[in-house]
């Protein structure tokens, strides 16, 4: 299951779609919005993505991670729009026989869509300031 | 040939539009893209070579070859999760 949605991540619903008595082990994991980064402080996340690119390279993950492992079933959903510090931006759920599996699985998706997804996060700081956040440029903050 | 490229995050920022025209050769490559668009439009040299682009929904490296009417978006790093 992949999804991008600007509603807050249902966790409960996730948990139920990766549960299966196929599976002795859930991983859940949970990307969150974090007030301190680099010692400045951040009121709030917004996030975009390229929306076609982004579901496409998700399914593309999901189908390389069932190749890599012997999924039982498999979730990942990243929210988009402006969150609020402790909401969930991103949530992995991979279902497994043994819990190994599960935390490996779980570890290598949020680790490759981190690096390979089409989304992005725009910093709002305390201070009024925000700038796109994108490892390897300097930061350009809005005028 | 007249190649469109949607712009997301800082390089939209930077533009100020959400999509450029950039104006190549017939059958270029990416590589001349990302030279033509910077040079094309100014506003956006801060990207550097930073930038990766897409031909539809796949990446695609400087040696890929541009077809007319191209589906082609430029893809700052990443920071989603």
């Amino acid at each position: 299951m992949i999804a991008l949605t600007h509603d807050p991540i249902d966790t409960e619903d996730l948990l139920r779609a990766v549960t299966s008595p196929q599976a002795g082990a859930v991983v859940l994991f949970l990307g969150t919005v974090r007030e301190m980064t680099a010692g400045r402080q951040t009121v709030a996340l917004d996030y975009e993505c390229y929306p076609e690119m982004a579901e496409r390279k998700m399914a593309e993950l999901e189908a390389q991670a069932q190749e890599r492992w012997p999924i039982v079933k498999c979730a990942i959903v990243h929210r988009l729009g402006l969150l609020k510090l402790g909401e969930a931006s991103v949530a992995v759920a991979v279902s497994t026989a043994h819990r190994d599996a599960a935390f490996e699985a779980g570890k290598w998706l949020i680790d490759t869509l981190k690096q390979v997804v089409p989304v992005w996060k725009k910093e709002n700081w305390a201070d009024g300031g925000s700038e796109w956040v994108h490892p390897g440029l300097p930061p350009l903050p809005e005028r | 040939m007249i190649v469109r490229v949607k712009l997301f995050a800082v390089a939209r920022q930077l533009a100020g539009c959400e999509e450029v025209q950039v104006s190549l050769p017939e059958a270029a490559t990416i590589g001349q893209l990302r030279t033509a668009m910077t040079e094309q439009h100014p506003a956006l040299v801060p990207l550097g070579r930073a930038a990766m682009f897409a031909i539809g929904t796949e990446y695609a490296d400087d040696n890929a070859q541009l077809a007319d009417g191209a589906d082609v978006a430029c893809i700052p790093p990443v920071s989603g999760g």
